[in-house]
């Protein structure tokens, strides 16, 4: 009798109208918080901040989508930017040649939620679907092999995708013409070096809808994902691989489709930049510069945490706007801080915590001890560069030392 | 005839540039196995160093004297002997016991700090310039109709002075055994009297002096040199490094040959196929090879230890 009341009592199951329901409103709140922000913060911006505000929401879907394979999996992607131009070709050429084909006008058709809007949805998931699909062709051969492989293949092969693009024809302008041309002969006119122009601008200050839409769906799916088995998976495969492997995790699958998901939500990414008006869709701008932006947000968030990431997404858009007489010094910046961040605290802002997870208390006490680190902070950079000067004056006795075999740190000598 | 000829040069000149770069690559992956990014840099640095140098000491024009090059040469090695160095000690070192993840990005932070430090008024800027005509371009002695410029014939033999040496370095001194050792196991090394922190600091010197030296060399050869953050010298560093991962990454001799492969996949199909992709052929080698051949062509598969 014991034994039986100790036992679990079973959940209740929810049933399928439940689920349905469980699973729904997120969606159906993340709708109408991206409507609100269209409806009411919007026209209340000056155009320059709702811009910002776009721009954000684009470097968080970037972000986040990066940290599902960066944080989660602990794999080193530099080709997110070349997911970005897939999507972004893709969604382009739907829109521009599809609103020609359709509409019959390369101008914004429709108003809000009207039939211009879900053309650029739909190509910003084919670009999504793509850019997945590139994703699976490059994952699979170097997810196989350790994290530092995968690093130079995305390098390489954002740089294939730019090269590639850079050598499409121009765009065919004359509405005529394009009408008059079947669309898969339009497939090779993407504008090659200088950028694909042209096309309807459906994204500006006044109407971020999708790209806050796009941004809760990504959060809400990385969201899910950490805190599911394939999340959990994922974080084993990130802490030690070997271990994983032994527990039954397969690690390549698991990898992969981390990966696909991340070049899904970048291919997204991508399709509603190629959209907002002001960006320039050219392939220099989508290089490897485009990809080290992204990577910066991830790891100065923390690899890992979802609103890590979308704090470090608004701080690295704004701070520019803010020290735009610093421009130059921006990259530097940026540089320094990533090394003093992996020196200094490794696992980013956040870790693998999400903002609402983090004990305050701890966070208190680290401020509280903080005017006593800085104190110690002098005597002990002084006392390292001492130790670096000190090995710059051993440095030409030691090259010797390799030609004569004499050991200088050595007073008895080696012989 | 003449053509392939002249192909088959081109390809021995880019190969023994890649080879003085991947090198770099390959010793310190062996020696702490991590992509060190920021290599690439130190051989945009080390070019510019040279250009810098040989703009001080007047030597800009056709009347330089014939030691101007080997001193540029020693020079600007020199100094990319102590960016290595300081690059090393204080970016890298701190994170010896850190997760690799770390490491690369620190490697990448490192990258990006000398690409855009590069770049401001006061070092370099951002006008690319020319490299002064320190090696003549008139024709040595001609094959098969195609005549080969002394600067090729100069540049072929000077990296495989270096590459040799480098060869006897590490399989034929103490240093080179020390280094072995460091690669093998450096806690055993370090328990065998090995002093580690200074192997790792002279390996990272001796890449980086090789690096300096394939960029002065392309400086010299290609006669461009654009700012330090510039496509061209970037993706420079990173076919070099698919050349060592083609090769066999952390293997001395696979570097070599990867290079030399690398060099005649691109320069060959560049000119029977289409030039501007030369870039896509090469990274394309590289993921077969990684489908294929995990381990480079020349590298044994290894296990991974637990």
């Amino acid at each position: 009798m014991a034994e039986a009341a100790s036992a679990p009592r079973p959940v209740a199951s929810p049933g399928f109208g439940g689920a349905v329901a469980r699973s729904l409103w997120p969606i159906l709140v993340g709708f109408a918080l991206a409507y609100a922000i269209q409806m009411a913060l919007a026209p209340m911006l000056p155009d320059f901040y709702g811009k910002l505000l776009v721009d954000i929401g684009i470097a968080i879907v970037l972000g986040v989508s990066l940290g599902i394979v960066n944080g989660f999996a602990g794999q080193f992607s530099l080709g997110h930017a070349g997911f970005m131009a897939i999507g972004g070709y893709t969604a382009a050429a739907i829109v521009y040649y599809g609103s020609i084909k359709l509409f019959g006008t390369k101008a914004i058709y429709g108003g809000s939620l009207g039939p211009g809007e879900l053309l650029l949805l739909a190509g910003c998931i084919a670009g999504g679907l793509l850019a997945a699909a590139a994703g699976w062709l490059v994952g699979l051969p170097s997810l196989r092999l350790s994290g530092d492989y995968l690093a130079i293949v995305t390098l390489g092969f954002g740089e294939i995708v730019r090269v590639l693009l850079q050598q499409t024809d121009d765009v065919v302008v004359a509405q005529a013409k394009a009408e008059a041309t079947d669309w898969w002969r339009l497939l090779d006119n993407l504008g090659g070096g200088l950028g694909f122009i042209g096309g309807p601008r459906y994204i500006d200050a006044k109407n971020p809808f999708w790209v806050w839409l796009v941004v809760v769906v990504v959060c809400l799916v990385a969201y899910r994902m950490k805190y599911s088995n394939r999340g959990r998976q994922l974080l084993a495969v990130r802490e030690n691989e070997i271990a994983a492997e032994a527990m039954g995790i397969r690690t390549t699958r698991a990898k992969v489709s981390a990966f696909m998901w991340s070049a899904f939500f970048a291919g997204v990414g991508g399709g509603l930049y190629a959209h907002e008006l002001g960006n320039s869709l050219r392939p220099a701008d989508l290089g490897f510069q485009k990809s080290i932006d992204i990577v910066i947000i991830v790891v100065l968030g923390g690899m890992g945490s979802i609103s890590g990431v979308c704090i470090a997404a608004v701080a690295v858009t704004l701070l520019p706007e803010v020290f735009r007489s610093f421009s130059e010094y921006r990259m530097i910046v940026y540089a320094l801080a990533l090394i003093l961040m992996m020196i200094l605290r490794p696992q980013g802002l956040l870790g693998v915590k999400e903002l609402w997870e983090v004990e305050w208390r701890d966070v208190g006490r680290s401020i509280g001890a903080l005017p006593a680190w800085l104190g110690r902070a002098p005597g002990r950079a002084v006392a390292w560069l001492g130790g670096v000067g000190r090995d710059l004056a051993r440095l030409p006795a030691r090259v010797v030392s390799v030609f004569t075999g004499r050991d200088p740190d050595d007073e008895e000598g080696d012989a | 005839m003449t053509k392939f000829v002249s192909i088959c040069i081109q390809t021995l000149t880019l190969g023994s540039l890649y080879a003085l770069i991947a090198l770099g690559y390959t010793l310190v992956y062996g020696i702490l196995r991590f992509i060190n990014f920021a290599h690439s840099d130190v051989v945009t640095f080390g070019a510019w160093i040279a250009f810098v140098v040989a703009g001080a000491l007047g030597w800009a024009g056709t009347g330089s004297p014939v030691f101007a090059m080997p001193v540029i040469l020693a020079l600007a090695m020199g100094a990319a002997a102590l960016l290595g160095f300081s690059i090393e000690r204080l970016a890298y070192r701190p994170l010896r016991r850190a997760p690799r993840l770390n490491v690369l990005i620190t490697a990448i932070g490192v990258s990006l700090l000398l690409q855009n430090a590069g770049q401001l008024d006061y070092l370099f800027g951002t006008q690319p310039q020319r490299m002064p005509r320190l090696l003549s371009e008139a024709p040595l002695f001609t094959i098969a109709d195609v005549r080969v410029p002394t600067v090729d014939v100069v540049l072929v033999l000077l990296a495989a002075v270096l590459v040799v040496a480098l060869q006897w370095l590490v399989f034929r001194t103490k240093l080179g055994r020390s280094m072995r050792a460091v690669s093998w196991n450096d806690q055993t090394a370090a328990l065998m009297g090995i002093p580690v922190d200074r192997v790792v600091s002279i390996t990272f010197m001796i890449g980086s002096a090789m690096a300096a030296a394939g960029g002065v060399l392309y400086g010299l050869k290609y006669r461009q040199l654009n700012q330090t953050a510039d496509a061209v010298w970037v993706l420079l560093g990173l076919k070099a490094f698919v050349a060592a991962v083609v090769g066999g990454i952390g293997n001395v001799r696979g570097a070599v040959g990867g290079a030399f492969l690398l060099a005649g996949v691109e320069m060959f199909a560049a000119a029977y196929r289409t030039p501007q992709l030369r870039d896509v052929y090469v990274f394309g080698v590289l993921i077969a090879v990684l489908l294929f051949l995990p381990a480079g062509l020349f590298g044994k598969a290894t296990v991974e230890k637990v």
